[in-house]
């Protein structure tokens, strides 16, 4: 009898150790995937921010460059800089065929013609004499570099020929390769050319978006949490509101992607694939966030602040305008960031509303076509080249460094400015 | 033009602000005792610059290009165009105004193009001077009106509340403009695709309702067997399940360990961890699941001899589970956080262990507000885009094989409307159709779970 109780109760401490085992290794699990999604998009992703440069030297021959004598600084801008370029790549190898010298060509990328125009208008007394010249690599070359390239694949799967191997190994044992930081990827644009393609141009259709989004997010989000909180009569229509806007809350992106497709851009003939039209979709989608967390906000303002106003005279509206909101709005603002930010994050819907349309100029206000980096993310994971994995994996990088800071910058209002009432 | 018109309405307003603070001074040094603080003096009269403005504003915002394009018309309206002809005639006489035209200019066109920017050039000023005359004649009027020291504070209040009021109709209106957007194309899709082939169909082809010739008569027969949504219906259950699957015994697991056996230190770190999880955007996730999930299985099924795809559900699903991790274990602490403590010293009393205890009382007085947070996930999982369109296939299979790749409904909207949509046509509707029928599952179970949850919420505190 005693030694059956004695093993029951060990049975009972034994299924108590086994559930507690469960939710460690829940929470364990839950945080190994954190861990190897972090890791696995930061060890792709880090190389991306170097870019590989061949030292080519560059003789400046006035005669091919069609110049005449004392050329002025417009000449230098129309000349022909083409021939020298391909000249110089083709002097690489004084033996190589027709066909070797279009393969070297194909080594840098194609704007080698302007990197070399660049470095002749920065010092034009170069005219007739030779100099080493940094020519943005390939980007499958960029990719070999890194070590990322498999070289062992048969010549005919990979872009890359052995002659081109061959020449750039000689190139990096004369230490004429160089990897630096690569700045290009946040000041160039898009470009089909995985090593000429860069952030800007999606981040500041981000940038826009965003700013359209609180311009019409946050002040209509605000008043109406105001008026929800402070003034609403509780009766059926002021609960269809709520129901209204926890709905919301809850209504995938996508659905709102096809509101603006269907509303903004078919009725209201809005431009297509400008952050404009993406602001306002992302504004839809952000207003109940805001609204819920104002509402959260005003509810924590003590009711003695609201009867001490009213009690030394001042009416509803002084009361709610000078005391009860300006004590909200650390909650308010940090509600706001994070509705923002769950913004920045948004695909789905600025897809729809044809953001993802290519585009090489960077957007200088938000009547441009832009991207978004999100969708910049979902462009280049489409496409098949291997040079584009790392630039993902940097474009999700920079994407969650902005979350984080906006989400930090949150979490700091509400703990700095935010009044404890006790 | 509008701008400045803007900027200097505002600095109108402004300066009747500045003007009826003024007069509220003056009345004050009169030894007269205001009705209200000098300031509502100044907020009245802007209001009374403000509202004339922006009727006008509007109203010519609505009416100018119905008009404009009226008296445009009327030129060609005895030459017997059709509507659609007479629309295009002005499509293109507003794209050579702008200089944007490429094609074949007529004299015609052209005469109408210099019509169009005289007609323009003509309201702009109009509005100008009709919105300017209004104003200061309004402001004007209530200058007047204030001398006798009337009331100002309620006024300007009243329109306060007004504002505000108008503001919190934006959920509703946000609402109105979903169904609108949706449901007028589900309509138009209908009367093309019978709702018995959508609802119970098995074949999903869209690719083969290529974008018809306007001209020529809609062929029924053509589309049928093309939008048979059974298989997108049953991707979309498919995949949200395999989430589940993952997300609900990670998620609840970690909710209650979080709430009854981790020590402070724990879910001060632990839980804002495992909360970046739900911010991570899901295009990430997407990029995850296709790069390093879908491979990873591809090559474990391939080492047992199985035939993965590289796109299969198995990738999807697993990677949308973890995202809804996070939603699933912050809503299930809350709701077994607020289980009184009453419950859990009864049943300690009673000799129970910590996970009797959870098992036996506390689990099944939070039951409703787990099941709550379990259909928002669920709901979650339904809406989901990014991750299916990226690491699952697009065509649309009817299998229950994990393995092979499905399709779900918010990729098909995707795949449908990325790129140039063509209004009108069957298979730009179907996404919508496809959209209303999303929205529907999800209203349906975003409703119930709020209910239940609030229900539960309710009978704790």
């Amino acid at each position: 009898m005693n030694k059956n109780k004695e093993q029951l109760l060990n049975k009972r401490y034994k299924a108590e150790k086994r559930f507690r085992l469960y939710g460690q290794s829940a929470i364990f699990m839950a945080l190994l995937f954190l861990t190897i999604f972090i890791f696995k998009i930061f060890s792709t992703g880090y190389s991306a921010f170097q870019k590989t440069w061949l030292i080519v030297p560059v003789t400046f021959d006035a005669e091919l460059m069609m110049l005449e004598q004392n050329p002025s600084k417009e000449d230098l801008k129309d000349a022909d800089y083409y021939d020298i370029a391909l000249k110089s790549m083709a002097d690489l190898d004084p033996n190589a065929n027709e066909d070797q010298e279009n393969e070297l060509k194909r080594m840098v990328s194609y704007f080698f013609e302007r990197e070399i125009k660049r470095e002749l208008l920065n010092d034009p007394s170069l005219i007739g004499k030779t100099k080493d010249v940094y020519l943005t690599a390939s980007d499958d070359l960029d990719q070999v570099f890194k070590g990322n390239y498999p070289r062992d694949l048969p010549e005919d799967q990979r872009r890359v020929t052995d002659y081109q191997l061959k020449i750039f190994d000689q190139l990096v044992e004369l230490g004429k390769v160089e990897s630096k930081f690569n700045l290009s990827f946040f000041t160039y644009p898009d470009s089909r050319e995985a090593e000429l393609a860069g952030i800007a141009s999606s981040f500041m259709g981000s940038i826009f978006s965003i700013l359209v989004c609180l311009m019409i997010a946050f002040p209509v989000a605000v008043l109406a949490a105001i008026y929800l909180e402070e003034f609403a009569p509780k009766n059926r229509f002021t609960d269809f509101i709520e129901v209204n806007i926890n709905n919301l809350a809850a209504v995938p992106s996508i659905v709102f992607g096809l509101l603006g497709l269907g509303i903004l851009l078919a009725v209201f003939q809005l431009p297509r694939s400008t952050p404009l039209v993406g602001g306002i979709t992302l504004s839809l989608m952000t207003l109940p966030t805001i609204i819920i967390a104002c509402r959260a906000s005003l509810k924590a303002v003590p009711p003695s602040i609201r009867e001490a106003a009213l009690a030394m005279g001042a009416s509803k509206m002084q009361t709610t305008m000078h005391h009860t909101v300006p004590l909200s709005m650390p909650g308010t603002l940090s509600g706001t960031i994070i509705g923002l930010a769950q913004a920045l994050g948004e695909t789905a819907p600025l897809i729809l509303i044809g953001m993802v349309a290519f585009v090489n100029t960077i957007p200088g206000s938000p009547l441009d076509p832009a991207a978004s980096l999100p969708v910049q993310i979902y462009i280049w994971a489409e496409s098949a080249e291997r040079g584009f994995v790392e630039k993902v994996s940097a474009c999700i990088m920079v994407l969650l460094g902005f979350l984080i800071i906006m989400n930090l910058f949150a979490q700091i209002i509400r703990h700095k400015f935010e009044k404890k009432w006790s | 033009m509008n701008l400045i018109l803007f900027i200097f309405i505002v600095l109108l307003g402004f300066t009747s602000y500045y003007f009826g603070r003024k007069k509220a001074y003056t009345i004050q040094s009169t030894n007269k005792r205001l009705t209200a603080l000098p300031q509502f003096y100044g907020y009245y009269l802007a209001i009374w610059c403000a509202i004339p403005a922006f009727i006008i504003f509007s109203l010519w915002a609505i009416f100018e290009p119905t008009i404009v394009k009226l008296l445009i018309l009327s030129d060609y309206s005895n030459q017997g165009y059709l509507d659609d002809e007479l629309n295009l005639i002005y499509e293109k006489t507003k794209a050579l105004s702008r200089g944007q035209f490429t094609g074949e200019i007529t004299p015609f066109i052209e005469a109408s193009a210099e019509k169009y920017l005289s007609l323009r050039s003509i309201a702009q000023s109009s509005k100008a001077v009709i919105v300017l005359s209004i104003i200061i004649a309004s402001v004007a009027y209530a200058y007047k009106k204030i001398s006798s020291n009337s009331r100002t504070r309620e006024p300007v209040e009243k329109f306060l509340k007004a504002v505000l009021f108008t503001a919190s109709l934006a959920a509703i209106l946000t609402t109105v403009g979903i169904v609108f957007s949706l449901i007028f194309q589900t309509i138009d899709f209908f009367k093309v695709i019978p709702l018995f082939d959508f609802v119970f169909g098995t074949h999903w082809y869209p690719a083969k309702a290529f974008v018809r010739d306007s001209s020529e008569a809609l062929d029924p027969t053509m589309y049928s067997d093309t939008f048979g949504a059974v298989p997108i219906f049953a991707g979309t259950f498919f995949i949200a399940f395999i989430a589940m699957c993952v997300a609900i015994p990670i998620g609840l697991m970690s909710g209650i360990y979080l709430a009854e056996y981790a020590s402070v230190k724990v879910r001060q770190y632990a839980k804002p961890l495992i909360e970046i999880l739900a911010g991570i955007p899901t295009v990430v996730y997407g990029f995850f699941a296709a790069l390093t999930v879908g491979p990873f299985l591809k090559e474990i099924g391939n080492s047992m001899g199985l035939d993965v795809s590289a796109e299969s559900a198995l990738a999807a699903g697993g990677v949308m589970g973890i995202m809804i991790i996070p939603f699933i274990s912050s809503l299930s602490d809350d709701v077994i956080t607020s289980v009184p403590q009453s419950l859990r010293d009864g049943s300690y009393a009673m000799g129970a262990t910590k996970s009797e205890t959870i098992k036996k009382v506390i689990f099944p007085a939070a039951l409703p507000g787990i099941v709550g947070s379990i259909l928002l996930g669920v709901s979650r999982a339904i809406g989901e885009t990014m991750i299916v369109v990226m690491a699952s296939g697009l065509a649309a299979n009817l299998t229950l094989n994990p393995l092979e790749s499905t399709s779900t409904i918010t990729a098909q909207i995707v795949v449908i409307l990325i790129g140039d949509q063509a209004f009108g046509d069957p298979k730009t509707q179907a996404a919508f159709a496809l959209g209303m029928s999303l929205f529907l599952v999800t209203l349906c179970l975003n409703i119930v779970a709020l209910r239940v949850v609030k229900k539960y919420r309710e009978k704790y505190e």
